[in-house]
């Protein structure tokens, strides 16, 4: 189980800033589960994507308690 | 050191403390930022930030200005969730043996909060509410900072 947090307009957008994904093996696994509305969101320009709190790029796997976080781009403080 | 917190940021007792019983500085630089009303368009901001992430960039920030300007102590202390209009989003302190190093590295630490800290920002007024980007001279203000091209990520 994955779990995926949503920051700024990706969390708007959605919905919901929290959620639990069962059964995803990878970053690519869990895209194709996305709502396609989301997923062409978080392919954005822009958008970075952390796993267990370090950038990734391209795909990566995922452990049973993986936190993903997609982050739009940032405001700045 | 570093906190984010929803409370409201006690500005004096955050200097105060970060002053007492230091001997071994020479001067103490502080900022802090405050939300605008922006002429009535701005009623308050909402600041979100990715607990444990955003505190571990700005760590990284801090060690590069300690390195960089040879600060002797730095504090960042940031607002997160529902800041109304007026109050204290962000409290920068630094210290140094020398003032133009604490000037420095207060100057230098803001450019980089203010343009690419991992923080969302939606801005909420009469005309509704919409997430904001850095400006322009926010990226003006970051290239300061760049000395060579391996600060290009500055």
């Amino acid at each position: 189980m994955a779990k995926v947090l949503l920051f700024g307009p990706l969390r708007d957008l959605a919905g919901w800033r929290e959620r639990n994904f069962d059964g995803v093996a990878d970053l690519a696994g869990l895209m194709a589960r996305l709502d396609p509305e989301l997923a062409l969101a978080v392919n954005g320009p822009g958008v970075q994507v952390a796993v267990d709190k370090a950038i990734v790029r391209g795909d990566a796997s995922l452990g049973p308690r993986s936190e993903v976080a997609f982050l739009p781009p940032m405001s700045g403080g | 050191m570093i906190r984010l917190q929803t409370e409201s940021l006690d500005v004096g007792g955050l200097l105060n403390l970060f002053c007492q019983g230091r001997a071994d500085i020479g001067g103490v630089v502080s900022f802090t930022g405050l939300a605008r009303h922006e002429d009535g368009r701005v009623t308050g901001l909402e600041l979100e930030a990715y607990p444990g992430f955003t505190e571990t960039w700005i760590a990284d920030l801090i060690l590069r200005a300690n390195h960089r300007f040879s600060l002797l102590d730095t504090l960042v202390i940031h607002r997160t969730g529902l800041i109304a209009q007026g109050e204290a989003i962000v409290f920068v302190a630094c210290a140094a043996r020398h003032r133009r190093q604490a000037f420095e590295g207060a100057d230098f630490l803001m450019d980089h909060l203010k343009s690419q800290a991992p923080f969302w920002k939606k801005q909420h007024g009469p005309g509704g509410e919409h997430w904001i980007e850095p400006r322009s001279i926010d990226y003006q203000d970051l290239d300061r900072w760049k000395t060579s091209p391996s600060d290009a990520t500055d």
